[in-house]
Order: C-alpha cells, then structure tokens, then sequence
C-alpha cells in the first residue's frame, strides 16, 4: 500500500508533518507550563546554535546520537528492533576504559585503534547474546535486549564498584587515562590551522562518527551483507530461498549494531570525561532510537536527525538555565513526543495522505 | 424496493443488484446482478481475482459496498458488519478458517453467541445443540477438541457448525475443497446435499469446474470484477464455463513436440520429511527427471509437493534418504543449501514468489539477481557489489522476458503478478541450470503471461534442461508435462506418461486410488 | 533463620510483589488482547506522580488513586489509538509512552511543586497505611501461626490486597466469562472475532483501558502506599520487572502471582542481605537486582519451558483484500 504513494511524499513529506506535529505538541507543553513558545524556541536555538560554544556542545552531542541512531538502523534493515543500544554503548564504555587503563599509551593515535576495537568488541559482544537467542531460539529480540540493558547496569555498576573504583575513593569511577589516550578536541585541532573556537567537547570523534555513518550507508546500500540484511529484514523464507542464512545475517546485524552502539564511549568516554564515571550513557542509546526513526534509519536522515537532537540537549540546558519552569526534561519529553508522532503515529498523517493521493490517482486514470 | 418485474419475487434467498466496489483505483465489481434461488446449491466460477471473495465479503458485512442492493428473501437489507450478516441468516465458511487454534470446539462455536455474560450456560447449551447438529447434517466433531489438534477436514466441519449454531438459512462457501482431500471433500458434498434437503441455501465459490458440475443446481460466471452470466449447471458444460470465465476459448494445448528424454539428470530416492508437529510430509518418496523431459507433479495442495520442491531445492530438511545429481548426493540436512543447488546448476522458481521469490521492496535489478548476488560478476570488490553490473543484467532479462513496465528502478511490489512471475523466472531460466524446480508458475498471472511462462519452460525443455514442475492446476501439468507424478498424503499414488492418461484417471490418482493396481484386487 | 526475620523477609516480599502483580496482570490483559505493553513502566510512573501529586494537594489517599489511573488510562488510550486506530508500531508506542511520562512527570513536577520533580512528603491520612487484620494482635503470640498471621498476612495496606485479589478475578474474567473468551480469542485470531461479528477494535480498547487501570493502581501504589510521595524515576524499572514476570508466568494469572512473589523476594532478599555469601563466595548484590532479567533471558530462550505469547500479538489487525 506504501507504494501508491510518491517518493517525496513518503520520504519527506509525512516525515516532516509529522515532527511538526511533535514539535505542536511540545509547544502545548510549554503553553501548559506557562512559559512563552516562541521565546522558548529562540532561546533554544540561540543556546544551542547562537555561538562556537553552543554549536561544539551540539555537535558533541550529536556525535553520540549519531552512534546510537545508526546502531538501531542497521539493526532495523535486517528487520530487528534493538532497543538495547543503552546496555550495549555502557558495556563498550567498558572496553573502551579497559584499553586506556591496560598501558601508559605514548600517544592517542596508537591507542585509538585499541580503543575502537575494545569499544566495538564489548558492545557487540552485548549484542551478540540477545541476536544469538533470537536467530538459534526465538527469542523475542525487543524483550532480551531490554533485560540485556538492566543486566548490563547492574554488570557495569558491579565493575565500577569492586574493580575499577580508584581504591579508598567513594565515588564509582575510574582513575583518569593518561594523557596519551586522550582524544584531541575540536578546538585544539582547529587551533593548529590558526583558527580559535570556544573550549568545548567536541573532539575527534565527531569525524570518526561521520566516518561511522558512510560505512552504514556503504553496507546497507552498497555492500553483499547489506542486500542479504535487507532481504532478511523483508521476509525470512525470501532469505532462505536466496541462500542466505538467516542466523548468520541477523547474528551479523546485531553485532555491527552493538559495536556502533559501543562506539559512543569514543565520544564521550576518551574524547572528553578522560575516566568512567557511573552511567555515562545517560539515555543516549534510547535518544538513538528517536534519531533513528526520525531519519528513517538513513545515516543522511540519522545524522540530521542526530544534528537536532543535539541542539535540542545543548539548547534544552540552556533553556533549562534561563526559563527555570521549562527543567530539563523537557528533552525528554521532545524526544518522547518524536518517537510517538514519527514511529507509532506515523498513520496518523499516512492514511489521510494515502486518501488524498490514491483518490485523486483514480480521477485522473 | 421493487424489482424489475414490480412485485417481491419470494422465491429468491438473495438478490444483489448492481453491485460495485472499487479499492483506490483498482475495481474488484462492477455492477453485479446475482439472483440465488431458495434451496438450492449455487456457484460462483471465475479465475482467481475476478472478484468472488470480494463479492462474498460484501454479502457478509466485511466491506461495504460502493453502490447497489442487497435483497434477502426480497427484503431490501443493510449489511454494514458481520453481525447483521449473521442475523440476517447468512454464514460463511472462510477460505483461511476463522478459528481460534489454541481454544476448544465448543469455545469457538460460541464466541460471539454467547447467551449471557458467563461461559458455563453458553457452553452447556452449545453441547446439547451441537448433539443435535451432528446427528442431523452428520456433522461429527469432539466438542472439547482443542482446535489445533483436528484434521483439516474436521476444522471445517467446525466451521460450517458456527454457522448453523448462528441459525443460518444462507451458508457461503469460499475456495472450500483447496486444504481437502478428495475424500474430505466428497464427505463436505455430502453434507451440503444434507442442508440443501433441509432448505438451506448454499453458496458455492471455487474456480474448480468439475465441482461445480458435480454439486450445484446453478451457477453463475465471474470475469474481471463482472458477473457474465448465470446457467443451469445441468444445461452447461465445462468448456462453456471455462470459455465465459477466461472470456475466449481456451486451448490449454501447449504448443510442444515429444520430448526426447536424455539421461537421468536428478534422482531422489526414499525422501522422508516429518515437520515441527510431528506430521510425516513426505513418506519414502522416490522420482527421477531426465534431461529434456518436464516431470509434473499433481496433487492436491498439501499433499507432500510443496515439501518435496523445497526439500529439492535446499531450503527444507529430509528426515532420510538420498537426492542424487551429476553422481552425487546432495546434502539434505540443513535448510541454508540454496546456494549450493544453484552453484550445481539447479534453479528453483518457488511457489510463493510473494514471500519467498521476490523481495517486494527491491528494485527490479535487485530482485533479477536475487539468490545469484553472491556471484563473481556482480561483485565490486571489498564485500560491496557492482550495481551497474547488475542493472546490465536487468536490462537484457526485462528486455528478453518482455517485462512491462520496463522499468529496473520500479519496485517488485508494483508490478502486475504476470510480471512479477517474470521477473522470477528470468532470474532462474538465466541462470542457465541443468533442472528447473518450478512451482505454481502461472499462479495469479493473467491468461496472457501464461501461455508466455508456458512457452519458455517448454523452450527451457527442448534445451535439452530436466523440469520438475509443481501445480495443483490439472490442466496445466496435463499440458506441460511429458511424465506425470501424482501425489496423496505424502507419497507417490501413481506414475503415468502423459500420452498414456487422462483426467480421469489422474483424479482418481490424487484421490489416492489406483486404478491400475485396484483393478487387479 | 529464624521464624520471625523469616516471616518478616516473606512480609516485604509480599509489598514489594504488590505493584510488580498489578503492573503484571495489566500487561496480561494487554497481551492476551493481543497488543503488547512494553509502556507498563511510563504507564505506573504517570500513575504514581499522579496519585503522589494530588493526594498531597487534596489530602486524600483515595482521590489520589482515582488521579493516578486517570493519568495512566490517558496513556492507555494514547497506546490504543497508536496499535489499535492507526496500527502503528507497538513497540515504538511503547517506547514513546516511557519516555512521555518520564519526562513529563519530571517536567510538571518541577513546575508544579518547585522540589526537584518529588511531591511534597504525604502525611500520614493521605496515604495507604497498612491494615490490622482482625484478631492480629491476638494471636501474635501463638507460635508459627501467630507470626505468619500477623507479620505476613495482616498489616498491609488495602492495595496489597487488592492486587492478591486481582488474581483470582482475572482468572475468572479469563476463563469463565464471555468477555473473557472474546478477549483471548482477539489476542489469538482477530480475524475469527471480526467473522464473528464482534469489533476487534472495541474489545483491545477495552483490554488496553484495564491495563490502564492496573497500572494506575501499581503508580498509586508506590507514591501513596509504600512511599510518602512521588520521586523521579521511582518505577526504577519494576513496569519491566512486571514484563519480565509476565513472560516467565507465560501470560498466566496464577504462575503471574508466583513469578511477581519470587521476583519480590529477590529484591527483598537482596535489600536484606546485601552481598551475602554462599559457599565462600559473597554474591554481590547487583547480582540479585540483575537476576529476574537474567531468569526472563533464561525462560525466553526456551532452556526452560518454552514461553509462547499470544499469537497475534503485536500486529495491527488489518482485514484482508
């Protein structure tokens, strides 16, 4: 039925109605709590887009949706719905922190080849059970990797507390990497070509995500896995028939999926809080699953859709600090009221749509 | 109010009168006249999409009509649900049984027509009702059965049971004999010969001549979305039937000389396959193809020719025995060996090219490499693929199988099934492969793709290739094949060369009887 | 261990059951009906923020209640008209509804009472305090008896009851009434419901309204009952535990009353015992927050009898062409 309807209207569009509605609704809100919209929204994009120090801590934001966004899309093409990219991104947290913590790196660029590979090894490591259970037992991929997010915590807070704690310390966290491990920043590279930004997060990784992001495009596109990811996602016999073994594929995709979930430990772990610190996901692997839907699991769409995310967490802070009626679960809310409009209410607008365009399709022939 | 001849005529249990229903561009009927006389066992022929589900869903409230009337026992009646259809009188037997598996017989008789908010009277009362219905229309089944567990026929019976607890005068019949087997089906006829004595109305839908023949009083022809006409079965002929339902006449008498059989190219011997609830689908089947030979395969669907295609063809596991091609055996255990078939040079057209042979979404030079896009020359480098390649490819198979639209962007979804099924065989025809698996090829396809799908299998054949074709459709394995295969429950019933048989003797066959073999007993 | 800590440990995994139950056979209604909940979680927290924030203001417990299953019946009919109008994605409505109300709750919270998202602290007449059941204080004394009667079965609150009183009577809505035998048949075949003529839209939205409610009882619960007041977040992931029960009681009310039981001792446990030692080796006790997560893993892996849910749940039901 999807297919009466032409391409720019299923690709932009709906899309774009529909997160208009959700932005409506999240005005409401604002309404409803008293403030002014319009306001709110200035200062928003002033606070998020109004400087070099906004727009590095959007962007810092960005890099970590822009993980965790393509972590649930390419999971979503092989026709998997993995809501676990929160226990997938703390456990490469972990790898990540082990690499840094095993040597006294000399200098970043050795240790960040380490440092992917134990991020990406941890988090698909994490994908691999709940994909596993799924392809060889049936189980339902959505409730094992929810259960795999609350095992992970408890497996990371265990860790953070009996052998990673700096000992004598009260706090759950590490000691810090030695400078070599550290990631250069956004201002410090761009410093070497003479131009100053403000101190900011931003650093390396922002690159290595927009990296992450072609080779998605390149394997769900372009590549032999992405088409077999594909079919899979379809229809399950359609693979079978085409020699494609579904256990492989879909074990495959949960893997890559974890891995680019783990990914985000790059951004935040190495390349700004230099230590592990308790629950340094924060909600940036379900924040993955708005961006997702909301770039229509394209890492183009992902990465702009991750770009807004990040202007709406730098500038919901900002908000936050200069309307102390708007707090700042705000984002949440934003990002809930995204989710519903953009994935479960997404007919809301398609059936009216599909009347409007197949009605006038028969009029004209 | 009134019908053409100005006075209510009593005699008819349902009229519709011009009836039209379109979905968004697509007209399913179109200005439907259909008078059903009071008693009588009526059917509605047409090929597969010329709108008899359709027609039927809107006598029984599942859709609504866009125009037109509905007259039951000459009363103007609105049927906007299920529910008015039900206490207006009408039941229907669906094609996809509407049961709940995992509840009892005596749950789903009642769901719906409960008499109080609690189970216990409901189903008491059901239990002696149902003691009733069985001793009267010998309609046998164990009220506290678990669903699941029954035969297919004994699912049925539940079904036309619900419609007669519902008190219904008017029972409809979608496409019922398709699951059943022959035997099955003679004990369904039997029991509407039953309920016709007893003055119930039965609508009868089928594209299966030789039923409607066998049991109705009258029968009325659909053709693309119209109804063309109602005869007296007994004054009609099957020929006729198929002429009207096809529109001309139909020479199912495929253009073919003798085939010239080489040597054996594939042999299976022994194939066992038992599935997850334990069913044995295939018993100690054995067949070979030879090289330039179209083997049929007939049966009714379900009887073991769906299983063995695909056991052939590497997606389905055999319990025990040996399939063995080029000298070799073929490995039987796992359900991932599709690849390995088509690198040995068997090619497989799958019965269901919705779910299985096409990837709806995909583009057409996606879907014209579906299965072959591991090979070398689709490949790029670096695990990715070359998509100009493969858009070559989908040229020369658009152009070559008279794909329409011509279009390698356009996705397979929104393509016409006559052409869907082209991009399929294209694809495998190709693949240039020494055994064609082919099954159902003409399924959904318009009359005009047919003869075309026909022509390249029987082109495929004179290659000197081995087919093994797959059909529940009589008259196409008749035309096509050079030897034919008949299957009952999961094993072979009889082997005839195709000069040597005929319809009657190939019913009987599917029936499981043979002839042959009977004759001496 | 002794009788009394023995008795008293069976007692706090009776409350700590409590909104894992109610939150559980709401998802079995939900599920049964065919339309999967994974917003149990958001559905209580709105509940509880709901039932903590008026209680405070109005000073009355049970007005409290009735605010705290409006809010989560609003989130219910926000999930109705997602999986069951539009037929979207459950899953993705769910998802939604966990973060609306995480959000929101903080967000009003906030506005409203200016505490850092808590409610102000419920005195003790606008709350569900525990109940002397009669002859408690009697019989303490005689043995065995006495301190199970006591300490185990009386002194709880009238929510506590309630939710053990939702489970006979979901059995009995399930199985022995029409409404009952519609509502499962819905979650199995939709289709033998709609020939049936009975509306398939009517029957899930009133499945999804009483998972509403129940989970309106669990939130109200947990502010109201084993709190003093509504704190950010305090759900702490029990709507999944209540998920988890479910599949591990494989959509059964009376294996639902064992599975939230167990599932409550563990917590119990764990609070109690916090890293206890078994044969020279301490547990820790993440272990034991982790385990009913890890023993729903096990089940739904089939290592230990195979949970099957509702077959059509999960998808919009669509009449076919």
């Amino acid at each position: 039925m999807n297919d009466k309807l032409p391409r720019w209207v299923d690709l932009a569009l709906i899309p774009l109605i529909n997160l208009i509605l959700a932005f409506l609704v999240a005005g409401l809100v604002v309404v409803f709590i008293g403030e002014d919209p319009i306001q709110a929204v200035r200062l928003l994009l002033v606070g998020s887009l109004g400087s070099s120090y906004g727009i590095g801590f959007t962007l810092y934001y960005a890099t970590t949706f822009v993980f965790t966004g393509l972590a649930v899309a390419i999971a979503f093409h092989a026709g998997l719905f993995n809501i676990g990219g929160e226990g997938q991104a703390a456990l490469g947290g972990i790898g990540a922190t082990l690499v840094c913590l095993a040597f006294d790196w000399p200098h970043w660029t050795l240790a960040l080849p380490f440092a992917i590979l134990g991020a990406c090894l941890f988090g698909a490591a994490w994908a691999f059970i709940p994909g596993y259970l799924q392809a060889k037992r049936g189980s339902h991929i959505v409730i094992t990797t929810i259960m795999f997010n609350f095992i992970g915590a408890a497996l990371v807070v265990y860790l953070l507390v009996n052998v990673l704690k700096v000992p004598g310390s009260m706090a759950p966290e590490t000691r810090n990497f030695a400078e070599g491990t550290h990631l250069p920043f956004m201002h410090e590279i761009l410093g070497v070509f003479g131009v100053a930004i403000s101190k900011t997060p931003l650093n390396l990784s922002a690159f290595l995500a927009l990296v992450g992001a072609f080779l998605t495009w390149l394997l769900i596109w372009r590549s032999r896995l992405g088409y077999e990811m594909r079919a899979l996602g379809f229809s399950e016999p359609a693979a079978v028939y085409a020699g494609i073994d579904p256990v492989r594929v879909t074990i495959i995709a949960m893997v890559l999926s974890g891995a680019m979930a783990g990914m985000m430990a790059l951004n935040v772990v190495m390349g700004f809080q230099h230590r592990l610190v308790l629950d340094y996901v924060g909600g940036a692997g379900f924040v993955g699953i708005a961006v997702a839907l909301m770039g229509r699991n394209h890492p183009v769409g992902v990465v702009i859709a991750a770009i807004l995310f990040g202007i709406l967490y730098q500038g919901g802070a900002e908000l936050a600090f200069d309307m102390p009626n708007i707090s700042r679960e705000m984002i949440v809310v934003i990002q809930a009221l995204v989710i519903l409009f953009t994935g479960a209410l997404e007919n809301l607008v398609r059936f009216p749509m599909e009347r409007l365009f197949v009605k006038s399709g028969t009029r004209t022939g | 109010m009134q019908n053409q001849a100005g006075r209510i005529d009593s005699a008819l249990a349902i009229e519709l009168v011009g009836i039209s229903k379109s979905f968004g561009p697509v007209q399913a009927n179109r200005d439907i006249h259909l008078p059903v006389r009071r008693g009588t066992i009526h059917g509605i022929v047409g090929e597969n999409g010329a709108g008899k589900s359709t027609l039927m869903s809107i006598l029984y409230g599942f859709y609504q009509a866009d125009s037109g009337e509905i007259r039951i026992n000459g009363q103007r009646t609105e049927i906007p649900d299920s529910l008015a259809a039900i206490s207006a009188g009408i039941g229907m037997v669906h094609q996809h049984f509407m049961l709940v598996q995992p509840f009892t017989v005596l749950e789903n008789i009642i769901l719906g027509a409960e008499d109080g908010p609690l189970l216990r009277p409901s189903l008491a009362k059901a239990r002696s009702e149902l003691e009733r219905l069985a001793n009267e229309y010998e309609l046998r089944v164990d009220p506290d059965a678990v669903v699941s567990e029954l035969s297919v026929g004994a699912q049925q019976r539940v079904e036309i049971l619900k419609a007669l607890y519902r008190e219904c005068d008017i029972l409809i019949l979608d496409e019922p004999t398709g699951v059943l087997t022959p035997a099955e089906a003679d004990h369904l006829f039997r029991i509407l010969e039953h309920l016709k004595s007893e003055g119930k109305t039965i609508i009868l839908i089928t594209h299966k001549l030789r039923e409607i023949m066998a049991v109705t009083d009258e029968v009325s022809i659909m053709r693309r979305g119209e109804m063309v006409k109602t005869l007296v079965t007994s004054e009609t002929s099957p020929s006729e039937l198929a002429e009207l339902m096809v529109g001309r006449r139909v020479l199912l008498r495929v253009e073919k000389t003798p085939a010239k059989p080489g040597p054996v190219a594939l042999e299976a011997k022994d194939l066992t396959l038992i599935d997850d609830k334990g069913v044995e689908r295939l018993r100690s089947v054995s067949l070979n193809v030879r090289e330039g030979e179209i083997l049929g395969i007939a049966g009714v669907a379900g009887n073991g020719q769906s299983e063995l295609l695909e056991v052939l063809a590497g997606i389905a596991v055999a319990n025990s025995g040996t399939v063995t091609f080029r000298g070799q055996d073929l490995d039987l255990s796992k359900i991932t060996n599709a690849n390995q078939r088509r690198k040995l040079g068997i090619a497989h057209v799958p019965e269901d090219r919705h779910r299985r042979g096409l990837v709806m979404p995909y583009q057409t030079w996606e879907n014209t490499a579906f299965g072959y896009h591991g090979q070398p020359r689709f490949e790029a480098g670096y695990g990715l693929m070359s998509r100009g390649e493969m858009r070559n490819d989908a040229v020369g198979k658009i152009e070559r199988f008279d794909i329409r639209p011509p279009d390698t962007n356009l996705k397979s979804a929104n393509f016409s099934g006559g052409n869907q099924q082209k991009i399929v065989l294209a694809r495998e025809i190709e693949s240039d492969p020494d055994v064609l698996l082919v099954g159902q090829p003409t399924r959904g396809v318009d009359i005009g793709a047919i003869e075309f799908i026909h022509q390249q299998i029987v082109t495929l054949r004179d290659r000197g290739k081995a087919i093994i074709l797959v059909s529940v459709e009589l008259d196409e394995i008749q035309a096509l094949s050079d030897r034919i295969i008949v299957m009952f429950d999961g094993r072979v019933s009889g082997e005839r060369l195709s000069s040597e048989t005929d319809e009657r003797e190939l019913g009987l066959l599917m029936a499981g009887i043979d002839p042959e073999k009977s004759e001496g007993a | 261990m002794d009788i009394d800590v023995f008795v008293q440990l069976m007692g706090s995994s009776l409350r700590l059951a409590t909104p894992l139950l109610l939150a559980c056979l709401a998802g079995l209604f939900s599920e049964r009906a065919g339309i999967f909940d994974i917003g149990l979680d958001g559905k209580m927290l709105a509940a509880a923020f709901a039932a903590g924030a008026v209680a405070a203001v109005s000073g009355s417990a049970w007005l409290g209640l009735l605010a705290g299953i409006g809010a989560s019946m609003a989130l219910s009919v926000v999930h109705g008209l997602a999986s069951i109008t539009l037929r979207g994605n459950q899953l993705i409505s769910g998802v939604a509804i966990n973060f609306l109300a995480s959000g929101m709750t903080a967000l009003i919270g906030q506005n409203w009472f200016h505490q850092g998202g808590q409610t102000p602290q419920l005195t003790a007449d606008s709350r569900f305090l525990g109940i002397q059941l009669p002859f408690a204080e009697g019989l303490s004394s005689v043995p065995i008896v006495g301190p199970i009667y006591s300490n185990f079965i009386s002194g709880h609150n009238i929510l506590v009851y309630i939710a053990l009183l939702t489970v006979p009577l979901t059995w009995w809505i399930l199985f022995r009434t029409r409404f009952g035998l519609r509502l499962r048949a819905v979650g199995e075949n939709p289709g033998a419901v709609d020939t049936a003529g009975i509306s398939v839209v009517v029957q899930r939205y009133q499945a999804v309204l009483i998972c509403g409610l129940l989970c309106g009882i669990s939130g109200a619960y947990l502010s109201t009952g084993m709190s003093a007041g509504f704190v950010r977040e305090m759900t702490a992931g029990k709507g999944f535990i209540a998920l988890a029960a479910l599949i591990f009681a494989k959509w059964k009310p009376w294996p639902a009353l064992g599975a939230c039981f167990l599932f409550g001792f563990l917590e119990a446990f764990g609070i109690r015992y916090q890293g206890f030692t078994i044969a020279g080796v301490t547990v820790p006790v993440q272990f034991m927050q982790a385990l009913p997560y890890i023993l729903t893993v096990v089940i739904l892996a089939g290592f230990v009898g195979k949970a099957i849910p509702p077959k059509a749940g999960g998808q919009p039901y669509v009449k076919e062409r």
